[in-house]
């Protein structure tokens, strides 16, 4: 990763054909964080939006930024371009000065171009900055330019995208070119045996190629179609070994924490070695919240283009970390990195660890298997359905003591689950290969690799566990649970989701218990002055009661990782007699600093928002012994037009403050508002998501 | 043995399988790629293409149901009065987040828009229930109609 007070100004940012070009090692996936770094630059130096130019991210020439996950793009590439920017415009103006004279005071930058004393005609910024050697360190303390009031910017690509000629990975064109598909498995632990050769040489006779290492299976040929009707007639060619099938039985039955790796986790940091200290104080309310395997489930299904000439492997990709999958891919087929080189393009919005990685090895298995033959892989929406590496099944166990007058006096916090960490990050013992998904299959098979728990501070399943809240005693832990059913990997918020829940539902338990208002009942916990006033904002918004008497309001308030967006959510619902839940409302204020694109910032704060109704109402991975059987958007439905509530985002500019990302802030306290508003319009209390109409009447009728 | 469809106001010669699902020939045979495949089993509407006025998935039925029937993909979508509408509104309401659904979605306004121009939200909601977007930008796609119907 890239510390920003070891870089320089040319790594960042650079002058080309009367353009400034910006590098970042963040990657577009539909956060519009290329807008947001674009509007940065802009604010900074005061250049039209069309004289800057967001580079591609590729391993040859971009920054190593890590991930583009965990809402960190605005915090680390925004602020290191930020200040990039702001160490160029003083070097341009001190360079202006020196070479047509006055004090460096005296000159200042306008719409990209500079005035300054004795100048008449109009000095181009970007002139002035070809002109000067941008090969000088980036100061950490480089005077920023002021914020003026946060606006909103186009969204970079806006025109081409109503237009068709926004180019997704999906699209590369070029001659020679093969479409290739995977022949799958039924599950995980099948394995392939005898393919009938007649069909194999029939479909060699039409001109198709057929890749086979081990148990990996795939066919590639000219044109998209054909390929995925030859896939079908392969695939029933095939004859799998079931060997014993997927796991089976209750994965909640199974979340316990004698059959995890269990350590204390303090301030947000799992402590290692060390035992979960026994509890001193006796619980007066304890609560479990659950919630199972969850798709990403991006619109457009992984895919990669791949070509081998025989010596450098190129492949295009959508993952969210070129260059962690770059080592392990080279680690997988025993090259050296830097014969190796990904460049990003964008696929629909992934929402964390789908299949791009995948796709990206088995196109190059491929391209490797067909030297000197450019291959354009694909998976079906069922490969996607079936084999990306889903969200966790997880659950949280809360307990607390609660004195007679309502009082919270001691909390416990213990989160159960599988692993977030399924990306293909290197490590010992082959670590990063055995993540990738057809390392599995091959003939000499690499991984799964059993899961470790992540160490880092808010972290995986312990992100968010601790309560934002000022309560006298506190104690947290995570368990990793690392036999699990399916495989599993970073999933939007990872652990903050449920954790967020599951504090902000019992929270609204005790209070209502207690007769207490939601929202004063969570501000006498609160000592932070900004969370305050996002909560005396919400509060000032709710001065409307709910519309009806059947409906229901919940409210819920989190800061992400208890340091990034602070959100307050309030949620108006009803439901209705056959138990569906009809979402009217949703009020969200946020506190994300500086305002870098308003517009932006409501567009992910409202994407949130949205991805969590869905989570909350309907999503949940199910499978049997034969493999995963939500294999389509049937299968596994997902939030449709006719259930988007009304939602108005309010956000508190905090000009003085840096500004942090927000695209993981919201679901956590939506999800959670969702449940508070279920018990406030029927009284049931639903603490596993998904809640479906059989999910609601569950509850009732064990009520 | 080739065939012809109407795409865009122009007849084209298609020399693909008249069982190829219309989606393929357009994007592996035209190269109009700007229609997506996000399902293959109409469920998603990331294909969506208008057909006589009206959305349509092309990911399943073959190219050759199509032949006699007006098609307009997103990339001639302008030469619609009301498409050029939706485009420039879907510009100004920023509705897209990645913009995979966002052809579809085009199209699929421009078709509502077609046969019904004034709706109100709580109308165009169930119209837009074949699209699917996963991002959560729905909220801006309703906007961007509202906007076009306005601007009518």
């Amino acid at each position: 990763m890239t510390d920003v007070a070891e870089t320089k100004v040319r790594d960042w940012l650079s002058v080309s054909n009367d353009t400034l070009q910006v590098r970042t090692g963040k990657v577009d996936i539909g956060q519009r964080i290329s807008t947001a770094l674009a509007a940065i630059v802009q604010q900074e130096l005061t250049l039209p939006p069309e004289k800057i130019v967001v580079a591609p991210v590729q391993t040859e020439s971009s920054p190593d930024e890590g991930m583009t996950s965990g809402s960190n793009s605005i915090e680390q590439s925004g602020h290191a371009i930020r200040l990039a920017a702001a160490t160029l415009r003083a070097l341009v103006l001190g360079h202006a000065a020196d070479r047509f004279g006055g004090a460096r005071q005296e000159w200042s930058v306008r719409d990209g171009v500079l005035t300054g004393p004795g100048i008449n005609r109009p000095l181009p910024f970007l002139d002035i900055a070809g002109e000067i050697s941008l090969d000088i360190a980036v100061d950490a303390k480089a005077e920023l330019a002021s914020a003026a009031k946060a606006t909103s910017y186009l969204m970079r690509g806006m025109a081409d995208l109503v237009s068709g000629s926004y180019h997704f990975i999906q699209d590369i064109e070029q001659p020679g070119m093969l479409h290739a598909r995977v022949v799958r498995p039924p599950h995980a632990r099948a394995r392939l045996g005898d393919i009938d050769d007649r069909v194999w040489q029939r479909l060699k006779s039409e001109g198709f190629h057929l890749v086979r290492d081990g148990s990996f299976l795939a066919i590639a040929g000219p044109l998209e179609w054909p390929v995925m009707r030859a896939v079908s007639r392969l695939s029933r060619a095939c004859e799998w070994r079931q060997e014993d099938g997927l796991p089976e039985g209750d994965i909640f039955a199974s979340l316990t924490k004698d059959t995890a790796i269990g350590m204390p986790v303090v301030n947000g940091t799992p402590v290692e070695g060390e035992p979960v200290p026994e509890r001193r104080w006796k619980p007066t309310h304890d609560a479990r919240y659950e919630r199972p395997f969850t798709m990403h489930g991006a619109l457009g299904p992984s895919a990669a283009w791949a070509s081998w000439d025989g010596t450098t492997l190129d492949i295009t990709t959508h993952s969210q970390g070129i260059y962690i999958l770059r080592d392990s891919i080279a680690e997988s087929l025993e090259m050296a990195p830097e014969d190796v080189v990904l460049r990003y393009m964008p696929n629909a919005g992934c929402y964390g660890h789908n299949g791009a990685d995948d796709a990206a090895f088995e196109a190059a298995l491929v391209a490797l298997a067909l030297p000197d033959t450019p291959i354009l892989l694909k998976w079906s929406r069922e490969d996607e359905h079936g084999w990306e590496p889903y969200g966790p099944a997880s659950a949280v166990e809360l307990s607390a003591q609660v004195g007679e007058d309502g009082q919270i006096k001691a909390i416990s916090l213990d989160a159960i689950g599988g692993t977030f960490r399924g990306r293909p990050r290197k490590g010992a013992g082959q670590a990063g290969p055995k993540k990738l998904l057809a390392n599995h299959f091959r003939a000499k098979p690499l991984g799964p690799d059993p899961a470790s728990p992540n160490m880092n501070w808010q972290g995986g399943l312990h992100r968010n566990l601790l309560p934002v809240y000022d309560f006298p005693q506190v104690a947290c832990s995570k368990n990793l649970i690392v036999d699990m059913p399916l495989r599993t990997s970073a999933l939007r918020c990872l652990g903050a989701a449920l954790n967020i829940f599951a504090i902000e539902s019992f929270l609204d338990e005790i209070a209502r218990e207690h007769g207490e208002d939601p929202i004063g009942y969570r501000k006498a916990y609160v000592s932070d002055a900004r969370a305050l006033a996002v909560l005396d904002r919400l509060q000032a918004e709710l001065e409307t009661p709910v519309s009806s008497g059947e409906m229901g309001r919940g409210i819920a308030y989190a800061q992400y990782k208890n340091a990034m967006t602070r959100v307050a959510v309030s949620v108006d619902l009803s439901v209705s007699d056959a138990a569906e839940i009809k979402i009217d409302n949703i009020v969200m204020v946020a506190d994300a600093g500086r305002i870098v694109d308003r517009d932006g910032l409501i567009a992910q704060l409202e994407g949130g928002a949205l991805q969590a109704v869905s989570w909350a109402l309907y999503e949940e991975v199910k499978w049997d012994r034969d493999g995963v059987t939500s294999r389509d958007w049937e299968s596994y439905p997902v939030l449709r037009f006719s259930e988007v509530p009304e939602i108005s985002t309010i956000l508190l500019d905090r000009p003085d403050c840096q500004s942090v990302g927000a695209g993981e802030a919201s679901p956590g306290p939506v999800l959670a508002a969702i449940g508070n508003a279920v018990y406030d319009a029927v009284g049931l209390r639903m603490r596993r998501l998904p809640m479906t109409p059989e999910a609601i009447t569950k509850v009732a009728m064990d009520a | 043995m080739t065939f012809t469809l109407c795409i865009n106001g122009k007849d084209w010669s298609i020399s693909s399988d008249p069982e190829t699902p219309l989606l393929f020939v357009l994007r592996d045979e035209l190269e109009l790629k700007g229609s997506k495949l996000g399902c293959g089993l109409e469920q998603c509407g990331a294909c969506a293409v208008l057909v006589d006025g009206k959305a349509e998935f092309s990911c399943s039925a073959p190219a050759e149901t199509f032949i006699g029937r007006d098609i307009v993909t997103i990339e001639g979508i302008s030469g619609l009065e009301i498409g050029r509408r939706v485009q420039a509104a879907f510009v100004d309401a920023n509705a897209a987040q990645c913009g995979y659904c966002t052809a579809g979605m085009v199209i699929a306004v421009t078709g509502v828009l077609t046969e019904s121009p004034h709706l109100d939200r709580r109308e165009l909601k169930p119209m837009l229930d074949n699209h699917l977007c996963r991002c959560g930008a729905h909220p801006r796609v309703l906007r961007a109609a509202e906007m076009a119907i306005e601007r009518s």
